[in-house]
C-alpha cells in the first residue's frame, strides 16, 4: 500500500492512493520531521481517499507519505478505565502531560491502559465450557465494583474453554485463558479488548423498556420531568442558562453506577473544576472518591475538531462496555452541537451539498444513532445493566427551531428546556416548568405531578392576564392562584446549587416536600385582599426556603417544618370555621 | 538555499494562489512585489498550487512577482524588550522604534493540557460594582463585553486594564479607529502602566489579514509571559472585527457559509484563541477580556452567539451601564464565596428584586394601580440604579456590599429579601430601629445552628 498527499485544506487531507483503502479505517499522515498524524479515512473517490486528521495539520506537505490501516478507530477497554482522564482519542491526559509539558503535541499517543498496574483476577470459567462473546471468564476488583472480564465482544460463534489462568495478579496484556473457536485455532484472552467506537457495543439478550427512575437529586427533573435509567433526554438550552452547571450537578450526585463525562468542544476550565473537585468529594452511597466512578473524557474547544467528533463516541462506547458488567451508567455529553459543528465544519471542507444551516444532509440520522445506543438490557446471565444518555445542546441564537435541537427532540425520552428568561432572574435551574416535557414515569404519582403543571400553566395565564388588565383588574381567586405558582417556583422547582444542603434532594425528602407543597397549594387561606395575600404567601415561601436549606433530620428541620405544619394548619381551621 | 517561486496563477480578494512545491501547510512567505515586500500565510494546498493569504493585500501585486517561503509558521519575537511597545499586526514596531528582539516563539501553536490548568480562585478587584459583587471577575477568565457601536466600551476596557493590577497588559486592537488607539495609549500613559503594556494595533485603515493576526500574537506573547509565572491580562477589541475578517477570506476561499456568511468553523476559530485564557498549574495566568460589538444589538448574531458559548461568561454594556440581566461571570462562584458570608446572598437578592422592579415598572408605565409591594419595588430599583449600577461608581467591595444592605433596608422589611435568616440577622443594618417594620419583631428566627 503506498499513499502520498495531494491536498491539504484545515483538518482535511486528500491523499492518492495505490492498491485498497477501507472506508473509516485509520491512515497517518507521516509529517517531514517524522511525527505521525492519525486520521481516518471518510471518503474514497477512484485512487483518490479524504482524510480527517485529528490533529493540527501545520507543516503537512503535498508529497508526504500516508500509512494506511484496516483498523477501525477504535477504543481499548479493561480494568483501570474508571477514574481516568482521557482526550477524545483516549489518550490519558496526564500522562500526556507528564512526557510533554504544558501543551499538547500532535502526533502523540499513548495507550489508554496502565500495562505496568497489575490486577487481582479470580477465574470463573474452567476448561471444558463453553463460551460467547460477553460471557465471563474471571473477575477483578476495580475501585468499588467487580470488573468482569470478558471473552472479546466482537467475536463470532460458541468457544470452547482450553485453558484458565489460576487466581493471581496479572497485567491487562498478560494471556487469561485459551480458548478454541468455531475455527478450531487456538485464541488467547487477556483483561483488555478493542472495540470501534463508531459500532454500538450491545451484547445481550434483549434490549428492555426502560422504566426505573435516574434519581438526580435535582427536585423539578425527578419530580416534573423524570428520567430513567437506560432513557435519554436533551438539555437545550442559551448560552448562559446553566446547561453545565446542570450537568455537574448531575454527575456529582445522580444515583448510578458510573458516569461518562464527555466534554465535547466546551471549555476547558469547566472541566477542570471537575477533574479537581472530584477526587476531594465522596459518593454518600459508597464512600469513596466521587471520581472511582467517573471516566473524563475531554476534547476541549480548543483542541482539535476532528477528535471533538469522536470523542462522543468513545465516550458512548466506554459507558456500553460497563453496561456489559449489568452496572448502570449515565453518559453526560457536553455539548453535542460542538459535535455537530465538527461535522458540519468537515462537510463544508468536502464540499458537500449542505442542509439547513449548512449542517450535512446525514446530521439527523447521527443523532438519532447517538441516542438509541443508550438503553437498559438483560445480558446473557440474566443481569440488567443501562446506559443512560443526557446530552446538551447549545442552539445558535438560543433558538429551539435549529437543525440539532428539532433533530435531538425526535429521538429522546425527555426534554428539559433552558430559558433565558429564568436564568436572567437567577432562577436556577432555569428549566422552563411549562415547555420542558418528559415521557418517563418518575417518583412523584403522575396525577400529583399533573396537578402541579396545571397549577403552574392557571399560573401563567393569570401572570399574562394581569400583564393586560392589571392586578387591580384580576380576582383574588386568580390572584392567589399566581402567588401559589410562584411559591412553587420558588420553594420546590428552584434549587441552590451551591448550598451543600439545597444543592442535592434525595427522593424520600422529594416526595415529602412535594407532598407538603401540595397541602399548601390546596390549602384555602381565604385572603380577605391582595396585600395580606401577597404577605402570608411570602411567609410560606420563607418557611419552606429555610426547610429547604436545612440538613434532613436536624433540629433546624424540625424547627422550620413544625412551623410549615402549624401554618397549613390555622389556615385549614379558620378556612372550616 | 532560498527558493523563490514566480508562477502566480490566481490573484483574488487578499489570497494569491501560487505554483510551488515542498510547502507546509500554515507555513509563512513573503511576496515581493513591485509595491514592496508582504508577509503572506499557507491556507490551502492543492497539488502544486499553494493559495496564500496576503497580510497587506492583493493590490499591485502582478502574476509574475516573486513568493518566498520561510518553511516555517509564523512566528513572534518574545523578550522584555516588548514591554512599551506597539506593534502592528505583522508584529513590526509602528512606534518608530527599532525590530524588537527576542525569542523567536510560534503563534497559534497547540491548545494547553487541561490537566495542566489549576482552578482560578483570585479574583481581579475591578472597583466596578456590577462587575465585583454581582459578576466577579476571575484571573484566568475570558469574558467579552457585548456592546454596541457607541457605548463606551473601550473605555470600561482601559479602566480595568488600569485598576486590575496585571504583571503585564497586552492589548489587541483589531480594526480600531485611530482615535480610539490613541486613547488607550493616553489612558495607559496616564495610569502609569505604559512600562507593562504591549499594544498590537490593527486600525481599520490597515490591511484586513493582518487584523486576524492580532488576538494570535497577544496570546502567544501573553502564553510566554504566563509561562514564566507573570499574571497577564490581555484585553481584545473588537472581536467582531476579527470575525469579519474571518468571513472575508473564507468566502474568497469559496467555502459553504454556514450562517449570516461566516464560515463553519468560526466557533472553532474563536474558541482556539479565547481558550488560550488560563491558570498555569505551576507558572502564571493569562486572563483575556475582549470587546464583541453586536450588530444590530442583536445577541444571536453569530459572533456574539459563538462568544457566548466559549467565553466564561459575559458583560452586556447598554445605556452606559453594565446591565445585570444576561451578565454573567462562570467563574464568580470560585471567588464570591471567599470574599464574605452575605455577598451570594446580597448578589441573588438584588437582582432578584431588580428582577421585580422592572416587571413593576411595566406595570406603572402601562397605567395600572401600583400596590404598596409596586411601591417598595420602584424605590429600590431607583436607589440600585443611581447608587449601584451606575459606571461612575468606583468603591471596593465590602463597602459596595455594605451599601447594597442599606439600600435594601431603606425599601423593604427582612423577609421580603428572600435572603435566608441567619444572614439577615448578622448583616441588616440596625442603626435606624424605626426602618425595621412589625413583622421584623416577630419570634421567627431560626435556632442557632449547633
Amino acid at each position: 500500500m503506498n499513499a502520498r498527499i495531494i491536498a491539504v485544506f484545515g483538518n482535511l487531507v486528500v491523499a492518492e492512493i495505490e492498491g485498497r483503502v477501507v472506508q473509516n479505517s485509520l491512515a497517518y499522515c507521516v509529517r517531514s520531521d517524522g511525527v505521525r498524524l492519525m486520521s481516518e479515512v471518510i471518503r474514497v473517490r477512484g485512487n483518490v481517499a479524504d482524510l480527517q486528521v485529528f490533529e493540527e495539520t501545520r507543516g503537512l506537505r503535498v508529497g508526504d507519505p500516508v500509512e494506511l490501516s484496516e483498523e477501525m478507530l477504535s477504543v481499548v477497554l479493561g480494568p483501570g478505565l474508571l477514574g481516568r482522564i482521557y482526550d477524545g482519542l483516549q489518550n490519558p491526559l496526564p500522562e500526556l502531560a507528564e512526557q510533554v509539558g504544558f501543551f499538547l503535541q500532535p502526533g502523540r499517543y499513548i495507550h489508554g491502559l496502565s500495562l505496568s498496574q497489575t490486577w487481582d483476577f479470580t477465574p470463573m470459567i474452567k476448561p471444558g465450557d463453553v463460551v460467547s462473546a460477553g460471557d465471563t471468564i474471571g473477575a477483578v476488583p476495580e475501585g468499588d465494583f467487580t470488573h468482569r472480564i470478558m471473552v472479546p465482544l466482537a467475536w463470532r460463534g460458541e468457544y470452547a474453554v482450553e485453558q484458565v489462568a489460576p487466581a493471581g495478579l496479572y497485567a491487562v496484556d498478560q494471556e487469561l485463558a485459551v480458548l478454541v473457536g468455531p475455527d478450531r485455532q487456538e485464541q488467547t484472552v487477556t483483561m483488555q479488548q478493542r472495540w470501534p467506537v463508531k459500532r454500538a457495543l450491545n451484547v445481550s439478550r434483549r434490549k428492555l423498556l426502560p422504566s426505573e427512575p435516574l434519581v438526580s437529586r435535582v427536585r423539578i427533573i425527578d419530580s416534573m420531568f423524570p428520567i430513567v435509567r437506560g432513557g435519554t433526554y436533551c438539555i437545550p438550552g442559551p448560552f448562559g442558562a446553566g446547561k453545565t452547571v446542570l450537568q455537574q450537578i448531575t454527575a456529582r450526585h445522580a444515583e448510578i453506577d458510573i458516569v461518562v463525562i464527555a466534554a465535547c468542544g466546551e471549555r476547558a476550565g469547566e472541566i477542570v473544576e471537575t477533574l479537581r473537585d472530584f477526587p476531594e468529594l465522596t459518593d454518600p452511597r459508597t464512600g469513596r472518591s466521587l471520581m472511582e466512578r467517573t471516566i473524563i473524557i475531554a476534547n476541549t474547544s480548543a483542541m482539535p475538531v476532528a477528535s471533538r467528533e469522536a470523542s462522543v463516541y468513545t465516550a458512548t462506547t466506554l459507558g456500553e462496555y460497563y453496561r456489559q458488567m449489568g452496572l448502570n451508567v449515565l453518559l453526560l455529553a457536553d455539548s453535542t452541537s460542538r459535535w455537530a459543528q465538527a461535522m458540519r465544519e468537515l462537510s463544508g471542507r468536502l464540499e458537500e451539498i449542505p442542509g439547513e444551516e449548512a449542517f450535512p444532509a446525514y446530521l439527523e440520522s447521527r443523532i438519532a444513532a447517538f441516542y438509541e445506543r443508550a438503553g437498559a438490557i438483560e445480558l446473557h446471565d440474566g443481569q440488567i445493566g443501562s446506559l443512560t444518555i443526557g446530552g446538551t445542546v447549545s442552539p445558535a441564537g438560543g433558538n429551539f427551531e435549529e437543525p440539532v435541537t428539532q433533530g435531538t427532540l425526535k429521538v429522546v425520552g425527555a426534554f428539559h428546556g433552558l430559558s433565558r428568561a429564568r436564568s436572567d432572574a437567577r432562577r436556577y435551574p432555569a428549566i422552563d416548568p411549562l415547555e420542558s416535557w418528559s415521557k418517563y414515569d418518575g417518583i412523584v404519582e403522575p396525577e400529583s405531578v399533573a396537578r402541579m403543571r396545571e397549577l403552574l400553566h392557571q399560573g401563567r395565564e393569570v401572570q399574562q392576564m394581569m400583564t393586560v388588565v392589571g392586578e387591580e383588574g384580576t380576582s383574588i381567586e386568580d390572584f392567589t392562584v399566581a402567588l401559589k405558582a410562584d411559591f412553587v417556583d420558588n420553594c420546590y422547582l428552584q434549587q441552590n446549587a451551591f448550598d451543600e444542603v439545597d444543592a442535592a434532594t434525595p427522593a424520600d425528602r422529594q416526595k415529602f416536600v412535594f407532598g407538603k407543597v401540595l397541602e399548601v397549594i390546596e390549602t384555602d387561606f381565604q385572603f380577605t385582599d391582595k396585600a395580606e395575600a401577597r404577605r402570608r404567601m411570602f411567609e410560606v415561601t420563607d418557611l419552606f426556603r429555610n426547610w429547604n436549606y436545612a440538613a434532613a433530620d436536624s433540629e433546624e428541620y424540625r424547627h422550620w417544618l413544625d412551623r410549615i405544619d402549624t401554618l397549613i394548619l390555622q389556615a385549614n381551621n379558620s378556612a372550616t370555621a | 538555499m532560498r527558493k523563490y517561486f514566480d508562477e502566480i496563477r490566481k490573484i483574488a480578494g487578499n489570497v494569491v494562489t501560487v505554483n510551488a512545491s515542498g510547502v507546509g501547510y500554515d507555513e509563512l512567505a513573503v511576496i515581493q512585489s513591485a509595491h514592496g515586500e508582504s508577509l503572506a500565510q499557507v491556507i490551502r494546498l492543492e497539488g502544486q498550487q499553494v493559495s496564500l493569504q496576503v497580510f497587506a493585500g492583493s493590490q499591485g501585486v502582478s502574476n509574475n512577482d516573486r513568493v518566498r517561503f520561510f518553511q516555517r509558521p509564523m512566528q513572534v519575537p518574545f523578550s522584555d524588550d516588548l514591554l512599551g511597545r506597539v506593534l502592528d499586526g505583522s508584529g513590526r514596531p509602528r512606534d518608530g522604534r527599532s525590530e524588537v528582539r527576542g525569542e523567536m516563539t510560534e503563534i497559534g501553536a497547540p491548545a494547553a493540557n487541561p490537566v495542566r490548568r489549576r482552578m482560578p480562585d483570585q479574583m481581579v478587584h475591578t472597583g466596578i460594582p456590577m462587575i465585583d459583587v454581582f459578576n466577579s471577575l476571575v484571573e484566568s477568565q475570558k469574558l467579552p463585553i457585548f456592546s454596541v457601536a457607541g457605548e463606551p466600551y473601550n473605555e470600561l476596557l482601559a479602566r480595568v486594564g488600569l485598576q486590575a493590577d496585571a504583571d503585564v497588559i497586552i492589548l489587541g486592537g483589531m480594526g480600531l479607529r485611530h482615535d480610539d488607539y490613541l486613547k488607550f495609549r493616553q489612558a495607559f500613559e496616564e495610569g502609569g502602566v505604559l512600562g507593562r503594556a504591549i499594544m498590537f494595533i490593527h486600525t481599520a485603515a490597515d490591511p484586513v489579514v493582518e487584523c486576524l493576526m492580532v488576538p494570535d500574537l497577544c496570546l502567544a506573547v501573553g502564553e510566554q509571559f504566563a509561562l514564566q509565572g507573570k499574571r497577564v491580562l490581555v484585553l481584545l477589541t473588537d472581536m467582531t472585527a476579527f470575525a469579519d475578517a474571518l468571513k472575508e477570506i473564507s468566502i474568497i476561499m469559496e467555502q459553504i457559509p454556514s450562517n449570516r456568511g461566516y464560515p463553519g468553523d468560526l466557533y472553532t476559530q474563536m474558541a482556539r484563541r479565547y481558550e488560550k485564557a488560563i491558570d498555569f498549574d505551576t507558572a502564571g495566568s493569562m486572563t483575556v477580556l475582549a470587546c464583541v460589538t453586536m450588530p444590530g444589538d442583536d445577541v444571536t448574531h453569530p459572533v456574539p452567539d459563538n462568544t457566548g458559548y466559549i467565553t466564561e461568561g459575559q458583560f452586556y454594556l447598554r445605556g452606559g451601564r453594565i446591565e445585570p440581566f444576561g451578565s454573567l461571570s462562570r467563574l464568580k462562584q470560585q471567588v464570591n464565596g471567599k470574599t464574605r458570608d452575605d455577598h451570594r446572598a446580597i448578589m441573588d437578592a438584588c437582582i432578584q428584586l431588580y428582577a421585580l422592579c422592572r416587571e413593576s415598572r411595566e406595570k406603572r408605565d402601562m397605567g395600572f394601580e401600583t400596590s404598596d409591594w409596586d411601591r417598595k419595588l420602584l424605590q429600590y430599583g431607583a436607589l440600585f440604579e443611581q447608587r449601584i449600577m451606575d459606571l461612575s461608581v468606583n468603591i471596593r467591595l465590602f463597602d459596595a456590599l455594605d451599601r447594597c444592605w442599606r439600600i435594601l433596608a431603606e425599601c423593604f422589611e427582612p423577609e421580603e429579601t428572600g435572603i435566608r435568616r441567619a444572614i439577615i440577622d448578622k448583616h441588616w443594618p440596625q442603626p435606624n430601629a424605626d426602618l425595621r417594620g412589625e413583622s421584623a419583631g416577630e419570634p421567627n428566627a431560626a435556632p442557632a445552628k449547633a
